[in-house]
């Protein structure tokens, strides 16, 4: 295959070495496409010469891989990547974390060079590692990093890239940067700068969206003056009403109000949050929608008035305004409606003259009524559900539309091929208000990869920092399949099979939700999540078989790690006398209750009477493998065993959540009871330095609310930097130290509440 | 010896009712001793010397006297505290059915204080000895019993623990003490301190030889404590041990401070300000449990190798998490328990002082199922220096391993060891060359990996390869250097202009692995995610390492 397969190598680098998605095949076809030998070489040389091991590593194993993906990809993608079509030589993406990675991986596959951009935390972040050249740009607050585009302009400079992806967030719907860079000859992959502003103003974006015949909510299109006014709109409209911040997003200066008074009071309210969150405090009235749903268009358009809609993706399952799971297809749309929206979509975008992928969001009602609610000038975060069911590369082609390139699609090429979920895997407490940011090391990280039709979206291995600067996402876990059945099945065993430790994580959520009777019908709404759980998440609550399974569970793994600490290997001076024994009694407690119950083992099979139940467990029994598989009552299960210690606490991880057992052999139990309840210590609110040395930075100061492990201070002694965490979440009181100055062992330096 | 006496009033023991104590425990622990001799003994039937019941008979009446110990009274008085009772205790650290009981029927000795009478005399007296099986393996174990005379020390009590500790040291299996004892018994006087003495003799012989564990749940005062200072080991059970000289009142008068008996002797101070110590546990059940986790990791004696156990986690195993662990900036901290974890065998590290001399991290941990024994620097804590407690902490251990064939891996990161006058009044020197003695002693398996800073003569101390270190490792981040960049410049470019040129150039030439591997001082410069890989490898063939120190009658380590 000559060039062509040394592309194919290439392209199996982000794939074999770094192994941080799995498109799901479809992909892969690219790279084994018939290709131009003489260009093709060119690129795959190019992609070496700043070459590691890691390169030569992945070039090794490349034919190999790229040779398995020719034989199973071959039914889905629809897109063949044209190598003859010349693009950029050098691209930096203006981003971090997965979104970075993502378009890194896309850039190789076309033989573009890659420059990322970091702050200095994250210098040896996997996308830093992963571009060909990499770029700190500042220290980790984002806004004198990622946001500081003097030092993203330098870095182009410096690398000479003729052209920036910014992802997500950050810069990507940010005119001035798009400016800068068109100033200076770069290509911003993306819309132009006055689609950016067209779109991101509300009002304005509003008023062109009816222009353009795009359904809008009813309501008043102006600025509201006063209360009175508001009033009298709302009485046009119709009740109930919405009052939210022309600048706004993200939930702030955002009221629904039922009747008169509430549109005075939510008035005076929104007007203030505005004034105070966006520093605009002009107000605009739409009618609520109950019921909704929030459904978003795609769309792709080009430089030369072309533009395609790919489809929907429904992402109701959201709180507080953020996406957790979504989908594509949606389950609510017939044809004609998701003609009518993509169509609507595709008028908005040309109307101002878009380029490039784009989203139009939608409110559904539960009679398919949709109306306007904005566009995202950008990548979204969920676009791989899209690229699952269409068989497009959405960045791919984004760089294609900044090149100045035609669609290479017409509307009736664009399929629904299977159906796609994502699950965004976020660092983060769910039993806390569905998801408070946590913060921690990735002590061990392992994606489901070996399952098929899975693609992890990721920006982080094991080892990384979940640090307090950044968005706390661990990854978007996308699964595919023919029917929403499958890869709703799919999604449960890859959450099972995902294992993360050392943050907590949401993954007990989201497996709650996509096994939830009312999502699997199809019955939801932007209000999942606080109908389903009005008094917050719990977390699984077990029924009585599956309770019995889990006990059953951690007491044959007891029994496992029982008989094999009495395996002792090579030659022994006195003899070792391990205890016979083929049934046991024990005691297991899971929350408030214990449970006895009775283990026997044959073989690797340990059958156990637990809970007025028998139940069979058998399996491999590795004790290191974070991974439990399990055969239960012949079922196949997985399990995740969190953590094992020698006074019989288990930690097992099961149906996404985490239970906490302890097991006791009888007579432990019965002695056990003897036991005092300790009372848990205070976790010490008073923070000492530990050292004589020099207070280099307080990041906290009163009134502040810190997370466990969150910085509090740094001191430098002996020329080390030793930063002090918080111990637990509190607020902090009282701050006793300032930088620069000296502080000796035992000195207060901080009180938390 | 007034420190017997001394302490035993203080824990109460006889003259329980003074009225000195502060605590709600200790009245409640005074009063029922007081009560002892008075009531339920009494109550209980007089069984032996009474002559017309046949031997079996008689046999019979003494075992399930010595089953009760000091009676059912004493025994939930004992529960009421949240402690097991010295049976109990055994029942619960040894395999079930395995322990084997000596000396039943002995009897303590005293006739004085109306001590011979029938109703002071208990079957095996005041304290459980014996042997059996932890997961399978011989141990040797004596559990005082706090019912009987509040486990106070008879010379018939010593005899009784140095006759196990004498078939121990001949078969060669590890001793383990569960102590809770009032101290000395008064009423013997002399020959109780002649127990202590046999005991501490005995100690003293056996270190090195066999392992030697205590456990101490419950009062352990005066005299009593040299025994298990001892040995090896030293666990506590928190809220219901205490460990001291003399008690608070003792204090109070000599002194003139006021302290409890907790903030004197308890758990949380012998773990973490004085090291007497090397662990606490949450209670009596925990402890023990532990316990059985903690003797997996020890061989029999000093003729058995460092036991395997079986492993189920790959010895080829990469850890990719560890190329980025160390920061980029050398001033940043990490956590050195981060990179053990990630290496050792299923992540089971068991920590010895976690919360003594943190600068330093000392435990035993497997590798391909092997015991090992983990010396690492603490970034994390005071940048890692050496100091005096991390010094004598780490020598212990390190002695240890090597005295029980358990191989040595260290982690380096160390910036030197701490200046300033506390350390130089207290004696750094000495107690440095401590662990600088115990490495260069140990002839185990040595294997050191640098993962960033080894400067200075920390770096010599820390199982160098001039101490004879079998396989010395740097990573890509290691700088081995006498001093850091800027004191270095400050030095050789002592009033020049360009100091940070000079710094540069220093740094250039100093900070990274290449001076020491140039010159063989470190024998290879390996990525960090092979290092479990490497040392797996390692250890098989260091397994048939033999090194021997010149003859002796023994070292003169500066104590």
């Amino acid at each position: 295959m000559g060039g062509g397969a040394g592309r194919d190598q290439r392209a199996a680098l982000d794939y074999a070495s770094l192994s941080t998605t799995a498109f799901s095949g479809k992909l892969r076809r690219h790279h084994v496409a018939p290709s131009d030998r003489h260009s093709g070489g060119n690129m795959a040389a190019h992609g070496l010469t700043p070459s590691l091991g890691r390169l030569l590593f992945a070039v090794k194993y490349g034919s190999f891989q790229s040779r398995c993906c020719a034989l199973h990809s071959k039914s889905h993608y629809s897109t063949v990547y044209d190598p003859t079509e010349k693009t950029f030589d050098k691209i930096l993406i203006a981003n971090r974390g997965e979104i970075a990675c993502r378009v890194i991986k896309t850039c190789k596959k076309m033989g573009i060079k890659t420059v990322a951009v970091h702050s200095d935390v994250d210098s040896s972040s996997v996308h830093a590692k992963m571009a060909d050249e990499a770029v700190c740009v500042g220290p980790a607050p984002t806004s004198k990093s990622y946001l500081n585009m003097d030092a993203i302009m330098e870095a182009i400079r410096v690398t000479g890239a003729q052209a920036v992806h910014p992802g997500y967030g950050f810069l990507s719907e940010n005119k001035e940067f798009a400016k800068r860079l068109a100033s200076e000859g770069v290509i911003f992959i993306g819309p132009d700068t006055h689609a950016i502003q067209a779109m991101g103003d509300k009002i304005e974006s509003k008023l062109i969206a009816k222009a353009a015949k795009v359904n809008t909510i009813p309501g008043f299109d102006g600025v509201v003056k006063t209360a009175e006014d508001a009033v009298k709109i709302a009485q046009e409209i119709g009740y109930p009403v919405m009052i939210k911040a022309s600048a706004g997003g993200g939930g702030k200066g955002m009221r629904i109000a039922w009747n008169d008074d509430e549109t005075r009071d939510g008035f005076r309210f929104s007007s203030q949050e505005a004034a105070s969150s966006f520093g605009d405090d002009r107000l605009l009235i739409e009618k609520y929608i109950d019921n909704p749903r929030h459904i978003e268009i795609q769309v792709l358009a080009d430089k030369h008035g072309n533009g395609l809609w790919l489809n929907e993706r429904e992402c109701s399952i959201q709180r507080r305004n953020q996406k957790v799971v979504e989908e594509a297809p949606s389950t609510f749309l017939d044809p004609v409606t998701r003609r009518a929206m993509g169509e609507q979509a595709v008028q908005l975008a040309k109307a101002v003259q878009y380029s490039s992928a784009g989203t139009v969001e939608f409110l559904v009602d539960s009679k398919k009524n949709f109306y306007f609610l904005e566009m995202n000038t950008r990548l979204q975060v969920e676009h791989p559900i899209t690229e699952c069911i269409t068989g497009l590369d959405l960045v791919e082609q984004m760089i294609r539309v900044a090149k100045g390139y035609q669609l290479q699609h017409k509307q009736e090429d664009i399929p629904i091929n299977g159906w796609a979920v994502e699950s965004r895997v976020y660092a983060e407490d769910p039993y806390k208000s569905f998801g408070l940011p946590s913060i921690g090391r990735l002590s061990q990280y392992q994606e489901p990869l070996n399952i098929s039709n899975v693609r992890v979206d990721s920006g982080i291995q094991e080892g990384s920092d979940i640090s307090i600067y950044y968005d706390p996402m661990i990854s978007k876990l996308v699964t595919y399949g023919a029917t929403r059945a499958e890869a709703l099945s799919k999604m449960k065993d890859a959450l099972d099979n995902y294992v993360i430790r050392g943050v907590t994580h949401n993954i007990p959520l989201l497996r709650e939700i996509i096994t939830h009777p009312r999502f699997i019908s199809g019955d939801i709404t932007t209000n999942f999540l606080p109908e389903v759980y009005p008094d917050g998440f719990k977390g699984h609550q077990l029924q009585v078989d599956r309770r019995r399974e889990l006990l059953a569970s951690a007491a044959a793994l007891y029994i496992a790690a029982q008989l094999r600490s009495q395996t002792f290997l090579g030659d022994l001076r006195v003899t070792s006398t391990p205890v016979e024994c083929s049934r046991w009694e024990l005691c297991v407690e899971l929350g408030e209750e214990r449970y006895s119950m009775d283990v026997t083992k044959a073989g690797n099979v340990y059958t156990v009477n637990a809970d007025g139940g028998t139940v069979e467990v058998s399996g491999q029994w590795n004790l290191s493998s974070p991974l439990l598989p399990l055969t239960i009552n012949g079922s196949h299960r997985m399990l995740q065993c969190l953590s094992r210690d020698a006074t019989g606490r288990i930690v097992l991880q099961y149906l996404g959540t985490s239970f906490q057992l302890r097991v006791l052999s009888k007579l432990t139990a019965e002695l056990d009871s003897y036991m005092p309840e300790k009372v848990p210590e205070d976790s010490s609110s008073i923070l000492r330095s530990p050292m004589p040395g020099t207070m280099v930075a307080v990041s906290v100061k009163p009134g502040d609310t810190v997370a466990e492990g969150q910085e509090i201070c740094v001191i430098e002694a002996m020329k080390m930097q030793n930063s002090l965490t918080a111990v637990k979440q509190a607020k902090v009181k009282s701050v006793h130290c300032k930088p620069g100055e000296t502080v000796g062992e035992g000195d207060l330096l901080v009180e938390l509440e | 010896m007034a420190a017997f006496s001394v302490a035993r009033s203080s824990c109460g023991l006889i003259n329980g009712l003074r009225t000195s104590f502060r605590s709600l425990a200790q009245v409640k622990h005074g009063a029922f001793v007081a009560s002892v001799p008075q009531t339920d003994m009494r109550r209980d039937r007089r069984w032996y010397s009474v002559s017309h019941l046949s031997v079996n008979e008689r046999i019979d009446i003494k075992r399930k006297a010595a089953l009760v110990g000091g009676g059912q009274n004493r025994i939930d008085a004992q529960h009421k505290k949240g402690k097991l009772t010295a049976r109990e205790r055994v029942e619960l650290l040894l395999d079930p059915e395995s322990f084997v009981e000596t000396d039943m029927f002995v009897e303590h000795r005293c006739a004085d204080f109306a001590m011979e009478q029938d109703r002071n005399k208990f079957p095996g007296d005041s304290v459980v000895t014996g042997r059996g099986r932890i997961n399978g393996r011989l141990v040797y174990v004596f559990s005082q019993d706090f019912t009987v005379f509040g486990g106070s020390l008879s010379g018939a009590h010593a005899q009784k623990i140095c006759k196990i500790m004498d078939q121990a040291m001949t078969v060669g299996a590890p001793v383990i003490g569960l102590n809770d004892s009032g101290g000395a018994r008064i009423q013997e006087g002399v020959e109780s301190l002649a127990g202590y003495a046999d005991i501490f003799l005995r100690n003293v012989l056996a270190s090195g030889v066999v392992p030697q564990i205590s456990l101490i749940m419950g009062p352990c005062a005066g005299g009593a404590v040299y025994s298990p200072a001892l040995t090896d080991f030293t666990f506590m059970v928190k809220d219901t041990s205490y460990l001291f000289i003399t008690g608070p009142d003792v204090v109070k008068s000599v002194t003139n401070e006021d302290v409890t008996q907790e903030e004197l002797g308890g758990a949380k101070t012998h773990t973490s300000v004085s090291g007497v110590a090397h662990r606490a546990f949450e209670n009596d059940v925990e402890a023990l449990l532990s316990l059985r986790e903690f003797f997996n990791f020890l061989p029999l004696s000093n003729q058995d190798n460092a036991p395997i156990r079986e492993c189920h986690d790959p010895s080829d195993r990469l850890v990719p998490a560890l190329d980025t662990i160390v920061p980029f900036e050398s001033t940043r901290a990490y956590d050195m328990l981060d990179i053990i974890h990630t290496i050792v065998d299923e992540r089971d590290f068991f920590e010895i002082m976690p919360n003594y001399a943190k600068n330093i991290v000392v435990g035993f941990a497997r590798m391909n199922g092997r015991t090992v024994g983990i010396v690492g620097n603490q970034p994390k804590v005071a940048s890692g220096c050496l100091d005096i407690n991390s010094s004598v902490k780490g020598a212990r251990f390190v002695r240890f391993c090597d005295a029980f064939n358990i191989p040595i891996i260290t982690f380096v990161d160390v910036p030197g060891f701490l200046p300033g006058t506390a350390q130089e009044y207290g004696g750094i020197i000495r107690h440095g060359a401590k662990l600088l003695f115990a490495f260069a002693e140990a002839t185990v398996p040595k294997i050191t990996i640098i993962t960033r800073k080894a400067y200075g003569g920390a770096y010599d101390v820390m199982s160098s390869k001039h101490l004879r270190g079998d396989v010395n490792y740097a990573w890509p981040s290691a700088e081995v250097a006498v001093m850091g960049a800027k004191g270095a410049v400050q030095i050789i470019f002592r009033g020049k202009e360009n100091q940070a040129e000079a710094e540069a150039e220093y740094v250039e030439k100093f900070a990274n692995p290449f001076p020491a591997a140039v010159r063989g001082f470190v024998d290879d410069i390996i990525e960090p995610s092979t290092t479990r890989k490497k040392i797996c490898r390692d250890l098989e063939v260091l397994a048939s390492k033999k090194q021997v120190n010149p003859w002796k009658k023994h070292a003169n380590i500066p104590l």
